[in-house]
């Protein structure tokens, strides 16, 4: 990595999910030099593991597209994937910041033929699908993934399988002596953009993710509506594979709980509400869903969306907070609670249980890698103790991908106005 | 008074304040978002006349005597289920043994609510020596509801004291006084200030 050239005038990125390639391009379009690090093989983060957005209900793909066209286009960002940042010193307009990569084994003559991944035998779990799908030890990420460029799982290196991988490859892209990089460079302005992770639904009993197959999160239930997801793009029950028609969908699973995460996470309402039109996609007039909320969190416009869900008939709201669920004995969800329109007790039968899972930050629960000003829940707060450190989308407050692209642009600006000075004042 | 005076005395809450200010807790009641899931969780909810939740809500829209007067909080049998899971951390079991002491100090609790009976019973058995005598609680306990009641239960529960009394688990002359602890007198007067002070708070908030 002796190739990369960083001055004070460079903007570092750090992470390269929705918010902060917004960041990174924005402001390589403006003309600054930009280093885009990204922990995992390739860019996109959590929105290409969605099936659709709301409230435009478009597939990810179209808003990642022109995204990855407009990063491939541009010469002033650096991209850096597999890459962590294991350090920062310095001050405002002048960082060192220690750079972390991990092997990837596959040069840049790949061509992502595939080749490699239909000779090597280890499976994983899938980190792309929650896990639940396996992968080969020799695998793209998924099939929009940028760079379009295989990796092979350290776990399969000095096994036999690593050099099947290098035998079956017809472009010597396989470098099996790769190794892992450190290296230091100087940058003007950091932005942090390492975003959100799903909160651990294990922790919240009552609901039995833990114990209970029916028992899914959302991001898992976004991930059965992919066509090359693990259920092959259909809604079915974990338990016996079974078409799961009535669903229901348990608002702040882990948020607004003093016991779990104290902040609302913002985005559970809608994609619960984004997630009922799945059903009625897939099962029509037969596709039932219920919601168990509290109170729907639809703000400005996309009430438009909550007026239009609120229409269709297949979809009942009940005002209540699931209690507790248990299951009968075909494993279906039972959710007890007491509905607060009426105080009448229910115990509802369904085929599948979605938790409207929270969101915190990927940072939560380990010490921050940097020295910045983390509010109670474990998002960076704006403050000038921070310096030219920024926050953009998740890493700054739970946010939907509308309003993490428009903190990635403002925190662009930010980091343009540093550079900006900097530059200016060494002439 | 105004009409408009008094359309507004009338959504004023002063029972929200009254609890606020006498209840045990009872500043937490405001706190309650109507999420239901204490009344859920609640191991008795389904026999409360009004559970927690509702509680909450009566106490909210002013409703003193069904809140007082109700047999609900008495139902609460401690098991923390509700606490456990608030999402806001409201103290209820607290707030309902609140509410039922509260109730009580007022005369308003319902006077045959079994639940009443029994903590009654146990206090006066446990303030007598400081130290709760089993058999004459147990004994009282059957004569609760009338004395051939009484008999009956005795003897269905007989061949359990027997085995209590072979495993020396159960010690009959405890009928006859029973042990207590050192200074009673002392405890007398502990019981008799903590009395003072609690009806000292009551009367500062009367006026």
């Amino acid at each position: 990595m002796a190739d990369i050239v960083a001055t004070n005038e460079t903007i570092l990125v750090v992470g390269g999910g929705i918010s902060g390639m917004t960041a990174a391009i924005e402001a390589a379009e403006c003309g600054k030099q930009v280093i885009l690090v990204e922990k995992t093989p390739a860019v996109g983060g959590r929105v290409s593991q969605l099936y659709k957005y709301f409230p435009k209900l478009c597939h990810p793909t179209c808003g990642l597209e022109i995204n990855l066209r407009r990063l491939k286009a541009n010469r002033n960002i650096r991209l850096l994937t597999m890459t962590e940042v294991a350090s920062v010193s310095g001050e405002t307009g002048n960082y060192q910041v220690t750079l972390k990569t991990a092997p990837r084994f596959v040069n840049e003559n790949c061509t992502a033929c595939g080749e490699c991944g239909k000779a090597v035998e280890a499976e994983f779990d899938d980190e792309f699908n929650y896990g639940l799908k396996k992968r080969k030890g020799a695998w793209l990420v998924s099939n929009m993934a940028y760079p379009q460029r295989y990796v092979l799982d350290p776990r399969i290196i000095g096994t036999p399988d690593a050099d099947k991988a290098k035998a079956a490859c017809k472009y010597d892209a396989i470098d099996l002596d790769d190794s892992e990089q450190e290296t230091t460079i100087t940058v003007g302005a950091i932005i942090w953009a390492t975003g959100w992770k799903p909160f651990d639904a294990n922790k919240i009993q009552p609901y039995g993710y833990d114990r209970y197959r029916n028992v899914i999160t959302s991001v898992e239930f976004e991930r059965m509506m992919d066509p090359r997801g693990p259920t092959g793009g259909r809604i079915l029950r974990p338990s016996d594979g079974k078409e799961a028609k009535n669903v229901a969908f348990i608002q702040c699973a882990g948020s607004r709980d003093r016991n779990y995460l104290k902040h609302c996470s913002r985005i559970c309402c809608m994609a619960s509400l984004k997630q009922t039109t799945y059903l009625r996609e897939q099962f029509g007039d037969e596709g039932k869903s219920t919601v168990y909320y509290i109170d729907i969190r639809a703000i400005d416009r996309i009430d438009d969306f909550y007026q239009k869900v609120q229409a269709d008939e297949n979809v009942t709201f009940i005002k209540s907070k699931v209690a507790s669920i248990t299951q009968d004995k075909d494993e279906n969800p039972v959710l007890n609670g007491v509905n607060t329109e009426g105080y009448q007790r229910y115990a509802n039968t369904h085929d599948l249980v979605v938790l409207a899972i929270g969101m915190e930050p990927s940072t939560a629960g380990s010490d921050f890698p940097i020295d910045v000003a983390v509010n109670e829940h474990g998002f960076i707060e704006q403050d000038e103790s921070n310096g030219s450190i920024f926050a953009a989308g998740c890493s700054s407050d739970a946010l939907d991908v509308n309003r993490a692209v428009q903190s990635g642009t403002a925190s662009a600006l930010r980091a343009i106005q540093v550079i900006n000075r900097v530059a200016s004042t060494e002439g | 008074m105004s009409a408009n005076v008094q359309a507004i005395e009338s959504y004023r809450n002063s029972f929200l304040k009254e609890v606020e200010a006498n209840v045990e807790e009872g500043d937490w009641v405001k706190m309650c978002m109507q999420c239901g899931v204490c009344s859920g969780s609640c191991p008795l909810g389904p026999y409360w006349e009004h559970p927690p939740q509702e509680i909450f809500m009566l106490i909210r829209a002013g409703k003193r005597e069904e809140v007082l007067k109700s047999s609900s909080m008495w139902m609460c049998t401690s098991c923390y289920n509700c606490i456990a899971r608030c999402p806001r951390e409201l103290p209820i079991t607290h707030i309902m043994h609140g509410l039922a002491t509260y109730a009580e100090r007022l005369g308003m609790a319902p006077k045959n609510q079994p639940t009443r009976k029994f903590a009654l019973k146990f206090w006066d058995n446990l303030t007598k020596k400081g130290r709760v005598n089993e058999l004459k609680l147990g004994v009282s306990l059957y004569f609760m509801n009338g004395f051939v009641e009484g008999i009956k239960t005795a003897l269905k529960a007989m061949p359990l004291g027997m085995n209590m009394y072979k495993t020396k688990r159960l010690n009959p002359m405890e009928y006859f006084g029973g042990h207590g602890v050192k200074d009673t007198s002392g405890l007398k007067a502990i019981l008799k200030k903590a009395e003072e002070i609690e009806l000292a708070k009551l009367k500062k908030t009367d006026a």
